[in-house]
């Protein structure tokens, strides 16, 4: 066998495989490292700060878990949130995230460190993802080898579609979730491959955590059972399927139910039932195995087989009978607008205005999964060579993953596992072919045989290898021919030759050396790109905001923390503070104030009504105000610095919301110019004009600009000289860059006008032509 | 279920009796062990069809108790199954990596899983 570079021939086995473990664990470790370092830019950068808007519930969540133990936890009833409604958090909340914590901070604690619970908090989305990347090792270790597992650990380490969402301080469900979401795929895979009950049970119990802890554990529910199907249906049922599967469902939905907030929905919704279905199926088939194994009458094979039919069809109608009488619930919304992406547009407005919930746009493919995600489907290809049962699980999951993430950006989440696990597929067998010193024989019957076509094919690709990546695909096409079946057809098919396998391969050292430094290269060019994109993209805590001064150095604008320390030191304890509900975790995490709609948004028309408040002019607006007991309004206004996630972006959200609840009243098309555009200068509809939002976002704005003309720097526009006056609220507080924005509201008029009367005499304009003051004349 | 396959084979036997073939096969090829659990899982079965019978004729009223009793019922069915699939020397192929002991422990961990949920879940 000639080689291309000598190997040292007098290890022995022993040596090699202690080194390589221990290479191994060394290279895990590192990866573990590095996917925690890269997580903490956002703590280096700012602090130690919880980010966005939901992990401040759940840091809330964790405290009363830290401080006032599981069972106050348990039954915490929030009075605070969704005034005057209130919330029943623990029956509302998946609460694996805060168990979790909850966990560490007392395992430290009995340790004696005493670590702060907000510490924990922020620390435990890096030290999750380092447990990520050993999982997905673990899980690519069964599809191929180590070494494709080591590189799908380092590419799930670092691959910004993965630390989109779990930076230090990104308290989210999806924080632990991934990691529990590869786990349960890897025990699943274990479970099938040895049929072992225990890996069963293992998969069961990270199913259970997973449904703790994250809404997608949807994705779960239904990924096995199609797997599982698909094998049926490939003819591959096996004991050891019917082992997993069993073991896996039974313990599995059960233990799902224990989880408050998904109660009976495993028995009672569609989104349950394809589990269900593919367990039926799998006791008929087993039963009817079972059988044949016993009798061998064709015959009664094929009886065995018409009945199993006529038992899936009947099931079926069971099934669609239930529904019809209302047994299960059909698909719930958010389901359907995974299918029809116009659907939440149209019918749940609230899930169509979240960012996230929009479909991905393409570049983010790249900005999210740099090179993986042109090595992705050569991976799955790559699956398809072997096909062994954990191949088509990949098939599979790679085709549902890629959809899903197309339709909802967010889902991009759990399309990077199996990119990174399928890249890793792929690039570690490009490292195997081109490493591997074997160099094909040249043997004497083949050369003559094959004559022309091989020894010029050959040099051919040797000599292309110069203009690289062309090549190298030309190259790799004729390892994989060397290899298999596929491949080396369509390679025999063009070379017209179909007796040449031994002849191909890769030869001499400049071919493999350019190759593997192109590789090298392309690893090299990821971690910048993550790099970069970590640390410019996806470490800003968005409550803490920063920018550059004119001398380059880094200027924090805090308005937030500011804003929100003014309501907590200068209000009651028990004002309540109203505003568009993004904002309503932030206000209980940071104010401590009572709010009328958070982020759960479970109560669409309580939403509703706080978008028809701001979208009414302010007589209308205020009697709401004062039924709701609403003390303070709070928006986000970023025209004097240009921040564009504020409130009048946002503003046709709370206008399409409340004209769902309020069609006769709120209509959209009111709130643009008549030539359809959205503007907020002197072209403004009236009554956009005279929205209450609008009128709270540019109150005194122009009076800022002194005399000149006064331009709202998001939107681009001249703001009118003469700003909106209000008579209902008074200005509280804005802060340092007017990012927010509070007003208190008044109270009634002592005397029994309206308010507007009243301030139109407070501010002296008393000759104003009305019919009392009319009837006094007179009577004078 | 059974029943529901045994029908039609039935009433299409053409051959005498393929039912009582069926029967003498198992009788005669099947080792006491795998009969004990066989019996089990006939058990198991009648059980859960009994609560299920109850759930559907009578109430489902303490519905969490109702899914428990036939949860345990269901789970344990598979579980013997499980146990009973890996025993089973004619599948001593598929499952390499099993030894009858092992499979033991893993349907004692199993069931030992699986009644934990089922009392914390009877309420």
């Amino acid at each position: 066998m000639p080689l291309a570079y000598s190997l040292p021939s007098d290890l022995s086995p022993a040596t090699v495989t202690n080194t390589s473990s221990l290479l191994r664990i060394i290279a895990l470790a590192l990866i573990s490292g590095a996917a925690i370092a890269s997580r903490l830019f956002a703590v280096v950068n700012f602090e130690s700060i919880i980010h966005e808007f939901d992990p401040w519930f759940n840091y809330r969540a964790t405290k009363v878990l830290a401080e006032k133990g599981f069972y106050a936890f348990w039954n915490w009833f929030d009075h605070t949130a969704w005034y005057p409604l209130g919330r029943v958090v623990g029956g509302t909340i998946y609460p694996g995230l805060m168990a979790t914590s909850g966990v560490i901070y007392n395992v430290l604690h009995a340790l004696n460190l005493p670590v702060d619970i907000r510490n924990i908090c922020v620390l435990l989305a890096p030290g999750f993802s380092a447990l990520t990347a050993w999982s997905t090792y673990m899980f690519t270790k069964e599809l191929k080898d180590e070494s494709a597992g080591l590189l799908a650990a380092a590419f799930i380490g670092i691959a910004p579609g993965y630390i989109s969402r779990s930076v230090a301080g990104s308290y989210d469900n999806e924080a632990i979730a991934i990691f529990l979401l590869m786990f349960t795929f890897y025990s699943w895979i274990k479970a099938l491959k040895t049929g072992s009950a225990f890996f069963g049970t293992l998969t069961a119990l990270f199913y259970f955590y997973m449904v703790a802890a994250w809404g997608g554990y949807a994705f779960i529910t239904n990924m096995i059972p199609l797997h599982a199907l698909t094998l049926i249906l490939m003819g591959r049922f096996s004991s050891r399927l019917y082992v997993a599967y069993s073991s896996w469902y039974a313990i599995g939905t059960l233990a799902s139910m224990q989880v408050p907030f998904v109660g009976f929905q495993p028995v009672r919704t569609s989104e349950h039932m394809a589990a269900l279905g593919v367990f039926g199926l799998l006791q008929i088939v087993a039963f009817a195995e079972l059988v044949r194994a016993h009798v061998s009458s064709r015959q009664f094979q094929s009886i065995l087989f018409g009945s199993v039919i006529v038992i899936g069809v009947l099931g079926v109608l069971a099934f669609a009978g239930l529904t019809y009488k209302g047994w299960i619930a059909p698909w719930t919304g958010r389901f359907y607008s995974l299918w029809d992406t116009g659907y939440a547009k149209k019918y749940i407005p609230i899930i169509a205005s979240v960012s996230e919930h929009q479909p991905t746009a393409w570049p983010s493919f790249f900005m999210d999964l740099q090179f993986l995600i042109f090595l992705f489907p050569a991976g799955v290809i790559l699956c398809f060579r072997e096909l062994r049962d954990e191949h088509v699980f990949v098939i599979i999951y790679a085709v549902v993953a890629s959809y899903f993430a197309g339709v909802m950006v967010r889902l991009m989440l759990t399309l990077t596992p199996v990119v990174c696990v399928a890249a890793a597929v792929a690039f570690s067998s490009l490292l195997d072919t081109y490493i591997d010193p074997v160099e094909p024989e040249v043997s004497e019957v083949a050369v003559p045989v094959t004559g022309g076509d091989s020894s010029a094919a050959s040099p051919a690709t040797v000599d292309g290898a110069v203009s690289s990546k062309k090549a190298k695909k030309a190259a790799a096409a004729v390892a994989d021919a060397s290899s298999t079946g596929i491949a080396s057809g369509i390679v025999a098919a063009i070379g017209g030759q179909s007796k040449s396998p031994k002849a191909r391969g890769i030869f001499g050292l400049d071919t493999r050396f350019l190759i593997v430094v192109n590789a090298l290269g392309m690893l090299l060019f990821f971690v910048l790109h993550c790099t970069y994109v970590t640390s410019s993209a996806y470490s800003s805590p968005s409550v803490v905001l920063a920018s550059q001064n004119p001398d380059g150095s880094q200027h924090i604008i805090d308005d937030f923390r500011e804003a929100y320390y003014w309501l907590r030191q200068n209000t009651p304890q028990d004002a309540v503070v109203m505003s568009w509900w993004d904002y309503g975790y932030q206000i209980a995490g940071m104010a401590d104030r009572p709010t009328l709609v958070d982020n759960n948004t479970w109560n669409n028309t309580h939403i509703a009504t706080v978008g028809k408040a701001m979208s009414s002019p302010e007589e209308v607006a205020y009697p709401i105000l004062r039924k709701h007991d609403v003390d303070y309004v709070l928006i986000i206004f970023g025209g004097l610095i240009g921040y564009s996630g504020d409130d009048i972006n946002k503003f046709l959200w709370m206008v399409r919301i409340a004209q769902g609840v309020w069609p006769d009243e709120i209509q959209e098309p009111n709130y643009f110019t008549p030539k359809g555009e959205y503007r907020i200068d002197d072209a403004a509809s009236p009554t956009m004009k005279n929205s209450l939002m609008y009128k709270m976002s540019y109150y005194r704005f122009a009076e800022l600009f002194g005399g000149s003309q006064a331009v709202d720097r998001v939107r681009g526009q001249q703001v009118p000289k003469t700003g909106p006056t209000l008579d209902y609220l008074d200005e509280a507080f804005t802060s340092e860059n007017w990012i927010v924005r509070i007003y208190q509201v008044k109270k009634e008029d002592l005397l029994g006008r309206d308010l507007k009367t009243a301030n139109a005499f407070a501010n002296g304009k008393k000759r104003k032509k009305s019919k009392p003051l009319a009837r006094r004349k007179a009577l004078a | 279920m059974p029943a529901a396959k045994i029908a039609p084979s039935k009433t299409a036997g053409s051959s005498q009796s393929p039912l009582l073939s069926l029967w003498k096969a198992y009788y005669e090829s099947t080792s006491t062990r795998l009969k004990t659990i066989d019996a089990f899982l006939v058990f198991l079965m009648l059980s859960g069809i009994i609560q299920f019978l109850y759930c559907v004729l009578i109430t489902n009223f303490p519905f969490n108790a109702f899914l428990a009793g036939f949860a345990s019922c269901v789970g344990q069915f598979v579980l013997a199954a499980s146990l009973r699939a890996q025993v089973n020397p004619a599948n001593r192929s598929e499952f390499k990596d099993v030894s009858p002991e092992r499979a033991f422990a893993d349907f004692a961990l199993g069931s030992i899983v699986l009644h934990f949920f089922v009392y914390n879940f009877l309420g």
